[in-house]
């Protein structure tokens, strides 16, 4: 570990070294900052663990900003801080970027990415926040961090809008065992509330070992005995969702964390120009862009649109860029993004996935909005505390 | 009795006006004929793998028709659409400009972000010219002198000098600039950008933009609204613009700059093309599966023909 700290810093200073003879550019420094993870369990071998999630995108964004930079005489680099798995990340953070660095990119789960929200000093550095799906998170006050995947809150809402179009008034909410379901859960409850649709009944998936073994005799016993349109679950991991479609009692569509869900980006996606990145990533990548991806490479292309707009790279010009009416990213889902300035998060549609296809787009058609109808997902301005 | 006077009557407006309408269809892999005249589909052919960008040649003898998945562009006799050749026009090409004189393609290569510059009587690629990130709308100015390209994630309008082949400016526009068109004179440029719901309004001399129009509707979110395709007259009297998912073409004064009216056309309304006489303004509907025929002289929509599954451009022929 010390090693390869080293190394980085080395690598950095002859680059820094190299470009300052080189030519007078303006020079963009973005960190992009993540923890190691080990494979999590999973049901299928269909989905192989990916280790650089994320990462590749944030490549992919660095070059896309440096082919417009060649014209610009901007320059973006990439400073990748990697934390090992028995790595302390509030440590490597404030170790190697406190204060060092205008802009990190920071794909952590909600926990540790507090800890870094906590430690950082907002008019040194601007977190965006390209890894938690987190509603707490996008409640603090303020816009110090950057929110660019969406919330649970926007997910819940996109599927309610679709559910709601398609009259599935009446739902079923399995809810699995860890914490993030329950949040998951939590936000279908409250989108159910927003919507008038009815929860007719909610049920605790155990996940003892039995139920997994026998999914097939299980699963018809659990759902037995509710009248409901659509079965919703809330499984982020992936641990048991998978068995519920084709097994329940009666015959109905799975909605929510497995069968159709909602998602920034999905491998289905091509409308807009997204088949254009889609290629670009596979060819250059050799694998499909995950959601992670994409979080990554948004970030980075806002700041590099920022920098474009501002002519600058420092953070004082490109903060309040991306913060005011004239930002607007091209996202490749057709509608420019911005964000939020209540609480930091990137407005955006949703798209509503089956595996093997991409079913609607959220906003559904019909649900309006004075401002913008991406505003009818998650956390609207008048539903927070924050002007 | 009554039978036979139609077609009388229908033999003399073919005669009177003939002309036909090339409209790609991007999800059949077809080309769809229309007669406009008649407001009818005539006939649909078999083209090649996802046809997108479209133009016919000046002596109008041959249909110029990107193939995107094929990787080609093809030849395509305009009489008989039969295939006639193919151009090198390098990966999933969409869409591409014709010089004024016919000898030269310039092809937008979005996936390699660069343009590649075909000889068309050679059938040779003779330059590769690198541009921003996913170039896409081009235009050749009618004197000759240049080339734009938008990239669309870079947000530039990249000026190619047509003599030496390369660039020599760029202008930072609005986000996601998708296509342009240079008024008859090659004086000005217009350019639409998708995301800002912009139209703007270049001098092709200074190569300054001269004005930035907002094109708003009432009752319209503002991010429905996304320009597209861009037509100006020969006279240089009206512009149009293709508004996307607004649903809408805008009539412009190409003098004043002042929106005129917004006419209801199919659903996601992409690219534009005149008659030969400019006396309509043919509109591909994406999402509808239309065309919309316009009558330039009252501005109103007239007709929709339904064509098949994502008409993408579209050409008229005399």
């Amino acid at each position: 570990m010390i090693v390869r700290s080293l190394l980085l810093g080395i690598s950095m200073l002859s680059l820094t070294v190299f470009v300052a003879q080189a030519e007078q550019k303006q020079e963009i420094e973005i960190v992009y900052f993540t923890q190691e993870k080990t494979a999590p369990p999973a049901l299928s071998n269909l989905d192989p663990f990916i280790q650089d999630k994320g990462e590749l995108g944030a490549e992919l964004a660095i070059d896309d900003n440096n082919t417009t930079g060649q014209f610009t005489g901007q320059l973006y680099k990439l400073n990748k801080v990697i934390v090992p798995i028995d790595g302390d990340v509030a440590q490597e953070f404030n170790d190697k970027i406190a204060g060092k660095f205008s802009f990190v990119v920071a794909n952590l789960p909600a926990d540790d990415l507090l800890k870094i929200i906590d430690a950082n000093k907002p008019e040194h550095t601007l977190i965006f926040d390209a890894g938690t799906t987190d509603d707490s998170l996008r409640q603090r006050c303020g816009s110090d961090v950057l929110h660019i995947l969406p919330s649970r809150a926007m997910r819940a809402d996109a599927l309610a809008q679709y559910m709601l179009k398609k009259r599935w008034a009446k739902w079923f909410l399995v809810i699995g065992a860890s914490d993030e379901d329950k949040l998951f859960a939590a936000a279908i409850k409250r989108s159910a509330k927003r919507f008038g649709m009815k929860i007719v009944a909610e049920k605790a998936w155990d996940h003892t070992y039995d139920a997994r073994r026998t999914a097939q005799s299980d699963v018809p016993v659990f759902t037995q005995g509710v009248d409901y349109d659509i079965l919703v679950v809330a499984d982020e991991q992936g641990l048991f969702g998978e068995y519920l479609d084709y097994r329940t009692w009666i015959p109905r569509p799975v909605i929510g964390t497995q069968g159709l869900i909602a998602t920034s980006w999905h491998r289905a996606h091509e409308q807009w120009g997204a088949v254009q990145i889609q290629n670009r990533f596979k060819e250059q990548k050799g694998r499909w862009m995950e959601e992670a991806d994409y979080g990554a490479y948004l970030a980075i292309r806002a700041v590099g649109e920022a920098a474009t707009r501002t002519q600058s790279s420092q953070l004082n010009d490109i903060k309040p860029y991306l913060l005011s009416d004239k930002f607007a990213l091209q996202g490749y889902k057709g509608r420019p993004l911005s964000f939020r300035t209540w609480n930091g998060q990137l407005r955006q549609p949703l798209l509503l996935a089956a595996p093997r296809s991409l079913v609607a787009v959220a906003p559904i058609e019909g649900f309006l909005h004075p401002k913008t109808e991406l505003d009818t997902l998650g956390f609207d301005q008048p539903e927070t505390k924050f002007k | 009795m009554k039978n036979i006077l139609w077609t009388v009557a229908l033999c003399a407006a073919v005669t009177a006006h003939a002309e036909t309408v090339y409209v790609t269809l991007e999800k059949d892999n077809a080309l769809a004929v229309v007669d406009p005249i008649a407001g009818t589909l005539t006939k649909t052919v078999p083209v090649g793998q996802r046809p997108r960008g479209i133009a016919i040649s000046p002596d109008n003898k041959f249909l110029y028709i990107a193939t995107s998945d094929d990787d080609t562009i093809k030849i395509i006799d305009a009489e008989t659409l039969e295939e006639v050749g193919r151009l090198p026009s390098g990966e999933d090409p969409e869409t591409f400009a014709v010089s004024p004189d016919g000898r030269r393609m310039y092809v937008s290569n979005e996936d390699d972000s660069q343009v590649t510059v075909i000889d068309v009587q050679e059938r040779k690629a003779i330059k590769e010219i690198k541009v921003g990130v996913e170039p896409e709308g081009i235009a050749a100015s009618p004197d000759g002198r240049w080339v734009i390209s938008a990239s669309e994630t870079t947000n530039m309008l990249h000026w190619i000098d047509t003599e030496s082949l390369s660039i020599v400016d760029n202008t930072l526009v609005d986000p996601r600039p998708r296509a342009l068109s240079f008024t008859a004179d090659s004086k000005f440029v217009w350019a639409t950008s998708e995301m800002a719901g912009t139209l703007t309004i270049l001098d092709a001399e200074t190569r300054q933009i001269v004005k930035n129009i907002k094109l708003e509707v009432p009752g319209v979110t503002f991010d429905k609204i996304q320009p597209v395709g861009v037509a100006i007259d020969k006279d240089n009297r009206w512009g149009y613009v293709a508004m996307g998912p607004a649903n809408r073409v805008a009539v412009i004064n190409a003098k004043t700059y002042e929106i005129e009216k917004f006419l209801l056309v199919g659903e996601r309304v992409w690219n534009l093309a005149f008659s030969p006489d400019q006396k309509r303004l043919y509109t591909t509907n994406g999402v509808s599966n239309d065309i919309s025929i316009i009558d330039l002289a009252s501005h109103k929509v007239t007709k929709s023909v339904g064509v098949g599954r994502y008409p993408w451009g579209v050409v008229a022929k005399p």
